[in-house]
């Protein structure tokens, strides 16, 4: 009886092969046109500009790729990489690192205006920094810190959802732990540093993935406050190389600018695909 | 929610709690609170001084018919997306659980867009269906149709919808395949002995299953839609043709950067501010409820 139930729960046969079409289909769907900017990124101009272009590869992948990370449009693309890189890994590791710091504090310390400030905290969670860039755009400028890293970095640090998500983990570490390492006379920060911070390594990993990528793919902010082509991060970049006017863009580069701003998330997502799925789960908790 | 054992003393925790604390005050606080100050300004065209004018930014925001135009705008295009990434997520995740081998590789494969910054979405995009290079909309001119999204207004929407939909495609499925492998096997197949076949099986009792998920993906695809496709936008159309593009967020840059209209630009940022602030209750009030399942 119950591999009769399965044979009617499970598809066989026919059924099993039409899936498995469905699926196929949709990921050809999904995937065309990343396959498209990879041949385009592998074709000259002149194959471009005379539709239709090919859908197969071309033999100037070295070309256009050399091309694009030497010298680029505005600004080589290597330099946007760079910049991209900085920004993503400094977003990642400031907000990991001030929020392990601040969730610690409100869950192990009982201080004075501690509910307020877990409050004030929570209300960063509600308005994306699309919401406030003009104000923003000013503090930064007055700081003089439009064309920088931190200028890219800091802003984009404040908000708390890291901070919600080691809170609600710091409240599933025993209180045993806590207690034996008051009893030993260990201080908070030797007990943060031997118990908190190794049981929270998979969430550090996680939050990381999550945050590298949020940190990647931001366009608005980059857009603002980079005016000097040299501090223009690859996403951001992209739009940057097309012309103002009435001529043809370069395609051949521009394609492999945008392979290129997606390989490094693309890279993390499918290597941590774990990782990534659970700091997404836990992170839209 | 607390926890029994603490540490004593207070100057350590509120040294800990600084770093954020200072970062969130200078570029969070600060800059929201100037917002809404503001917000009740206009400043003179030399930018020399301000005149404070009380609400009337607001009121002339909610009279201006350009700023109608963009909230239904909004309107339109959140619900597009919304629709346009959640139901092929949901057949895809469907499809994919009725698969006992291969669902692995087959997420592996749809999980990569997701990765795509919306930006750089716009631009892929944007190639496959330019006016003059496009393969699609080339062959759409085989086929006798005169694709032109730079002078066509639904076909504008149309190419920021689907730009927009497609790598938010692999976050819903990622929560949907997720919800579908939790649905308890036994109550399928106790269906399927009463006799129902699959979609009806589907319809009558995985659906009703996964209403949390369904419904905390709708509240997220629409904050989504409404902040996170500005580099779609900004790529694909500028905002044109004639504004039929311009979203709420798009406005707020357009008319704060490009327009240089400090004070109404604010006004638009407390209006959003406000819209968030509804749509996030209304997530924690979901969440609230889904601590009972």
């Amino acid at each position: 009886m119950a591999r009769n139930v399965h044979g009617m729960v499970e598809k066989r046969g026919a059924g099993l092969w039409l899936t498995h079409v469905a699926m196929i289909a949709g990921v050809l769907v999904i995937f065309f046109p990343i396959w498209l900017a990879f041949v385009a990124s592998t074709v000259t101009q002149a194959e471009i500009i005379r539709p239709p272009m090919p859908l197969w590869p071309g033999d100037q992948f070295a070309e256009n790729y050399r091309n694009a990370l030497v010298s680029g449009i505005n600004v080589p693309v290597a330099t946007m990489l760079l910049n991209s890189l900085v920004m993503a890994i400094g977003i990642a590791a400031g907000k990991i690192a001030i929020s392990l710091l601040s969730a610690f504090a409100i869950v192990y310390f009982r201080f004075p205006a501690r509910s307020l400030f877990f409050w004030l905290i929570f209300l960063t969670l509600m308005l994306p920094v699309e919401v406030r860039i003009v104000p923003t755009y000013e503090v930064v400028a007055g700081f003089g810190m439009l064309n920088s890293y931190s200028g890219l970095i800091l802003p984009l640090i404040a908000s708390a959802t890291a901070t919600f998500l080691f809170r609600q983990f710091f409240l599933t570490i025993p209180d045993e732990l806590a207690e034996a390492a008051r009893v030993d006379g260990a201080g908070p920060m030797r007990f943060f540093r031997d118990i908190v911070l190794p049981m929270s390594r998979t969430n550090i990993a996680a939050l990381f993935v999550i945050l590298f990528i949020y940190g990647w793919n931001q366009y608005l902010w980059p857009l603002l406050i980079t005016t000097d082509p040299g501090m223009n991060t690859i996403v951001m970049g992209i739009k940057q190389m097309f012309p103002s006017g009435d001529d043809f863009a370069h395609w051949p580069t521009i394609m492999a600018t945008s392979i290129l701003a997606m390989i490094p998330p693309v890279i993390v997502v499918v290597s941590m695909q774990r990782l990534f799925v659970r700091g997404l789960v836990d992170s839209e908790k | 929610m607390d926890k029994r054992v603490t540490f004593k003393g207070w100057a350590l925790p509120l040294l800990l709690i600084a770093p954020q604390a200072a970062i969130s005050a200078v570029f969070f606080f600060y800059p929201a609170g100037q917002a809404v100050w503001q917000s009740l300004f206009i400043p003179d065209p030399f930018g020399l001084s301000s005149q404070f004018v009380g609400l009337e930014n607001f009121t002339y925001l909610l009279g201006d018919p350009y700023y109608r135009a963009a909230f239904a705008t909004t309107a339109v295009f959140s619900g597009l997306v919304t629709l346009c990434s959640m139901v092929p997520a949901l057949f895809l995740a469907v499809m994919a659980d009725r698969l006992v081998k291969g669902a692995g590789t087959y997420r592996t494969l749809l999980i990569w867009p997701y990765a795509v910054a919306p930006a750089v979405a716009g631009v892929l995009w944007l190639f496959m269906f330019n006016t003059r290079v496009g393969v699609v909309s080339w062959y759409l001119g085989q086929l006798g149709y005169d694709w032109n999204h730079v002078l066509n207004q639904g076909e504008a929407m149309g190419l920021v919808v689907i730009a927009s939909s497609w790598g938010r495609i692999s976050y819903n499925f990622l929560f949907f395949f997720a919800a579908l492998q939790a649905v308890p096997k036994s109550v399928i197949e106790a269906a399927a002995i009463d006799g129902a076949r699959f979609w009806r099986r589907f319809f009558t009792i995985v659906l009703p299953l996964l209403s949390p998920t369904t419904f905390f993906l709708l509240v997220v695809n629409v904050v989504y839609s409404f902040f996170e496709t500005f580099g779609v936008i900004h790529t694909i159309t500028g905002g044109g043709p004639q504004q039929a593009t311009t979203i709420l967020v798009y406005k707020v840059f357009s008319d704060g950067f490009v327009g240089q209209d400090l004070g109404s630009s604010s006004a638009q940022s407390v209006i959003l501010l406000l819209v968030v602030g509804a749509l996030t209750v209304l997530q924690f009030k979901f969440l609230e409820k889904r601590v009972h399942y």
